[in-house]
């Protein structure tokens, strides 16, 4: 007999997730469905605002990737009126995006996603000294892996369990025969994730320096609003310069001592799940870390390409101008398109929410009509994937040597090939390689920053047309980026120097999308069709999977509102 | 919070190994980042050596997570020292390991356990309209479960501008009706912490606060912290020293931003925003929006969103009583100096060195016209 097993709260996730996932008699998912329960309406909220705000609204659509959405909004701003910004802008956007990058994946990896692999209670068990062994083998140079620096970890840990209020960790699901680590590693882990946590707060600082704050630094249309002057004291100098060269040097340690080693070695205890999670094998990416304009992307350290089928031997060139490529479908999402259609391109989006689901509470949902705020967006048709792993397939796939040589160091290591990327494991693991990559890009780019200004270039804003009357009457822009969680796009359509249609497809819309018309699952969905529960109640399956794809939901749940259209009423039945 | 038999922070604290010198200074830390005298020493030694973990549970609501992301962002005392030591954070669907059904059993657990006891901390909003339809979580609705979750808490925490006022979903047209906690929840001790997000140490400020003294800080009238939000940011702002000169930012990347000037008339927000960003900073005290050239955008006052565009300049800014502030709290600012801002800067400035304060203002907060662009 079928089995459904709902999963709602998603927990150590951004936003509200419900999955449910129907088991055959056996105990394998063989139909999935995601559904966003959340949806704010931020589109609707920016029609006729001034579009040199937008960034701020749009920004608000997630904290956790915070900047991600405010750097896609100034780029579509500035790319719908044509202004190309100056070279220290792009330079200093690279370095918040890629700092932004390093900071979302250690803490997506040991604070949202490590919790399925680690046993936390296990810890208690492990012997401090065999530990320390493990660890000073697994990072040799990493200077915390002392014997007593894994007791006393132990010990706060013992004492937190005895006290009773186990807090973030109570009711999980320790001991599940899914956990495969031995206890000491369950320790080094913990310890790290304790680590993890205290360095998080430090490489945002890089967002503080130029953005002002972290999280929600500023951005500005044209630029950066943060001032560059060699000769004072009261903006961008020598000194917070040095600060950001320190801070990029303190990460480099913690992704090539602490993330990449963790990640490798509990990678080595999980083999069964680089055949596990895989899903559509279709893969897209925008590309970004512009080095000559936001307009040549030939020239993006992130190559922009799109992989269907797995077929690593073909690049697809993408647009997201064409009409007919990029396009979003509503069938089965809480939505409404008028004239009964149900696909449009993100300029000519017209959304109305319809929620037709079942009045809460509710059991369960019905996979035959709507059940997502989250629409199902598509590329020519076909439901993508996109995220950490397109962007390492791609750029293995574009030939460039530095993701090739990421990837065959790490699966050499782990004696796999290639294949083994198209999984559950191979998400989380692509992760880490671009972290890897992320963080000496980092460095790459503050030196860029610093040989600019050496050559006598300070300016960081364009301000010619700042004025909103040197802008077109009517004109449209797109601003296209690659999001900690994947490709990111907002376009938007600007009349009388006023917003009159603004859409975001966001990583999440993607991965997270329900079927389309077509009946095509999206990329969530997909990837857990054949995974094997061995506790339906106690669904550490469907977690591995699902956070692999490290879910933001406040960012996939949104709509646009033509001008002068109505929300719909709601349907309650 | 007492009678749980249950072990104080310093017993947890020892028990780890931590001695007593290190404990004496972790108190002293926390009463430094809530602003206490050193005379204020010993009552927070004794508050950690006697209370037990106070159960939190934290819901989320409608919003993006920066809330979250912010606290833990806390330089004193550091998130892990709260999360372990401090509190029992036994609902967090951001942070907690167990998901779904195992989540939701332990809410239910803590509302049983501890009627009267637990702290609720509310990030993000409910929206009202169809039926709550726009966030729901187990099935059933954020409202219904914003509702169920408060009737035995102790207190509420409103993190953010969200939960404090409204935020961006409540912006204009506010399609999905989103409405902050006091606007939902009338019966409890409701804390407003604005800010889009919070300042990390203003969150973790309040939390020790309350575990500290046992009892919420002083409010002000709109339910804010008085400690964090009595004073604007254009009062303490270091850039303030310009606006009186009447040196101005003109235009993005002119030679006044170089040299740091004032931001006023690219909008800066400072002078109509209550917030602690030009004194505590943000990311340990590392620069805040006006310091890294950016005006402030006013993100902890309700509206802020409907007040702009951001960019245009604050105008007819009531000059009288101008310092006045939230509770009269400006009357404790006699002797300082006062200026007026937007129609009014031309003849305050012409009266430089004559614009003393006229004491005690009207209890209203200063009003912010509608932009008119005509008059900039």
């Amino acid at each position: 007999m079928m089995k459904r097993v709902v999963v709602d709260p998603v927990t150590r996730i951004e936003g509200h997730l419900r999955v449910e996932a129907m088991l055959d008699d056996k105990g394998v998912i063989n139909d999935a469905m995601s559904s966003g329960t959340m949806w704010r309406g931020l589109e609707v909220i920016l029609k006729g605002r001034d579009p040199r705000d937008a960034w701020a609204f749009t920004e608000r659509i997630c904290g956790v990737c915070t900047t991600v959405h405010a750097l896609a909004s100034v780029r579509a701003v500035e790319n719908a009126v044509g202004i190309t910004i100056p070279k220290n802008a792009e330079i200093i956007r690279n370095i918040m995006y890629l700092a932004q990058t390093v900071q979302d994946h250690v803490i997506h990896f040991y604070h949202l996603h490590a919790l399925d692999w680690v046993d936390v209670v296990s810890a208690l068990k492990a012997n401090p000294a065999a530990t320390a062994a493990l660890a000073q083998k697994v990072s040799p140079s990493w200077p915390k892996s002392s014997p007593g620096y894994f007791a006393d970890i132990q010990g706060t840990l013992k004492k937190f369990v005895e006290s009773g209020q186990l807090g973030i960790f109570q009711n999980a699901y320790w001991g599940h025969p899914a956990y495969k680590l031995p206890a000491e590693a369950n320790l080094m882990a913990v310890a790290h994730y304790l680590e993890a946590l205290q360095w998080q707060k430090e490489i945002v600082k890089i967002h503080t320096v130029f953005g002002g704050k972290n999280p929600h630094p500023n951005y500005l249309v044209g630029g950066m609003a943060s001032a560059i002057s060699m000769q004072g004291d009261n903006a961008i100098n020598m000194e917070r310069l040095d600060y950001v060269r320190g801070l990029i040097q303190d990460a480099q340690v913690i992704v090539e001592q602490l993330y990449l080693p963790d990640l490798l070695a509990i990678a080595s205890f999980y083999p069964e799940w680089t055949q596990i999670g895989g899903g559509l094998g279709n893969y897209m990416v925008y590309g970004d870390v512009p080095q000559n304009g936001i307009g040549d992307p030939s020239k993006f350290r992130i190559p922009r390409g799109v992989i269907l089928n797995k077929n690593v031997a073909e690049v697809l060139p993408l647009d997201h101008a064409d009409p007919a490529q990029i396009q979003e479908s509503i069938s089965h999402s809480w939505y409404t398109y008028p004239d009964g259609k149900d696909a449009l391109h993100p300029w000519d989006g017209v959304t109305e929410p319809k929620y037709t689901g079942p009045k809460p509470p509710y059991e369960q949902l019905n996979e035959t009509g709507a059940y997502s705020w989250v629409k199902s967006p598509r590329w020519k048709g076909h439901a993508m994937e996109v995220g950490p792993l397109a962007r390492v397939l791609v750029g293995f796939a574009s030939g460039r040597t530095e993701y090739k040589d990421v990837a065959t160091e790490a699966l050499g290591q782990l004696k796999l090939p290639i294949t083994a990327m198209f999984s559950t494991l191979g998400r989380t693991a692509a992760r880490g390689l671009e972290t890897r990559l992320s963080v000496k890009w980092l460095l790459d780019e503050y030196d860029r920053l610093v040989a600019n200004i050496k050559s006598g270039d300070t300016t960081t804003a364009d301000t010619s047309k700042w004025d909103t009357s040197t802008w077109p009457a009517d004109c449209k822009g797109y601003g296209a980026e690659e999001a900690p969680r994947g490709a990111l796009c907002h376009w938007i359509h600007i009349k009388d120097k006023k917003i009159f249609n603004y859409q975001a497809v966001v990583p999440s819309t993607w991965n997270a999308s329900p079927r389309d018309a077509q009946g095509q699952r999206g990329a969530y969905e997909a990837a857990l069709i054949g995974t094997h529960m061995v506790d339906p109640k106690r669904p550490v399956e469907i977690l591995r999977t699902i956070h692999s794809f490290d879910p933001c939901l406040a960012c996939a749940t949104h709509v646009i509102s033509p001008d002068g259209s109505k929300l719909a009423e709601v349907v309650v039945r | 919070m007492q009678g749980s038999g249950r072990p104080s922070t310093y017993d947890i604290l020892r028990a780890h190994g931590v001695d007593r010198r290190t404990f004496l200074k972790f108190c002293t830390q926390s009463a430094a980042a809530l602003g206490l005298s050193a005379a204020m020493i010993p009552k927070v030694v004794e508050a950690m050596e006697k209370k037990p973990r106070i159960p939190v549970l934290w819901l989320h609501g409608l919003e993006c997570t920066c809330c979250s992301e912010s606290f833990i962002r806390s330089s004193h005392p550091i998130a892990q020292d709260i999360i372990l030591n401090m509190i029992s954070l036994d609902y967090d669907d951001t942070l907690q390991a167990a998901a779904g059904e195992q989540c939701e059993e332990i809410r239910k657990k803590v509302m049983k356990d501890y009627p009267g006891e637990y702290l609720l901390a509310v990030e993000g909003n409910a929206p009202t309209n169809d039926g709550g339809v726009y966030c729901t979580v187990g099935g059933r609705t954020f409202l219904d479960i914003l509702q169920e979750s408060a009737a035995g808490a102790k207190a509420i925490v409103a993190w953010g501008s969200c939960a404090s006022n409204g935020c961006v979903q409540a912006a204009k047209p506010n399609p999905t009706g989103a409405k902050p906690v006091y606007k939902l929840i009338t019966n409890k001790p409701i804390i407003n912490v604005p800010g889009c997000p919070p300042i990390a140490e203003v969150m973790t400020g309040v939390l020790t606060y309350i575990l500290t003294f046992g009892a919420l800080p002083e409010l002000d009238r709109q339910g804010r912290p008085k400690m964090f939000y009595a004073q604007r940011i254009h009062d303490k702002c270091y850039r303030r020293a310009f606006f009186d000169a009447g040196q101005f930012v003109e235009t993005w990347d002119d030679d006044g931003a170089k040299k740091g000037w004032c931001l006023y008339k690219m909008g800066c927000r400072g002078p109509t925003t209550y917030n602690s960003c030009s004194t505590f900073k943000w990311n340990c005290g590392v620069s805040f929006p006006i310091g890294s050239g950016h005006g402030c955008i006013g993100c902890s006052e309700e509206n802020f969103w409907d007040n702009g565009p951001f960019y245009q300049r604050l105008q007819n800014i009531t000059a009288p009583g101008i310092e006045a502030t939230p509770d009269e709290i400006g009357k404790t600012l006699v002797g300082l100096s006062a200026v007026g801002v937007g129609a009014h800067l031309v003849s305050t400035l012409a009266r430089k060195g004559v614009r003393n304060l006229q004491g005690k203002g009207p209890e209203t907060e200063p009003v912010v016209a509608p932009p008119d662009e005509k008059q900039s």
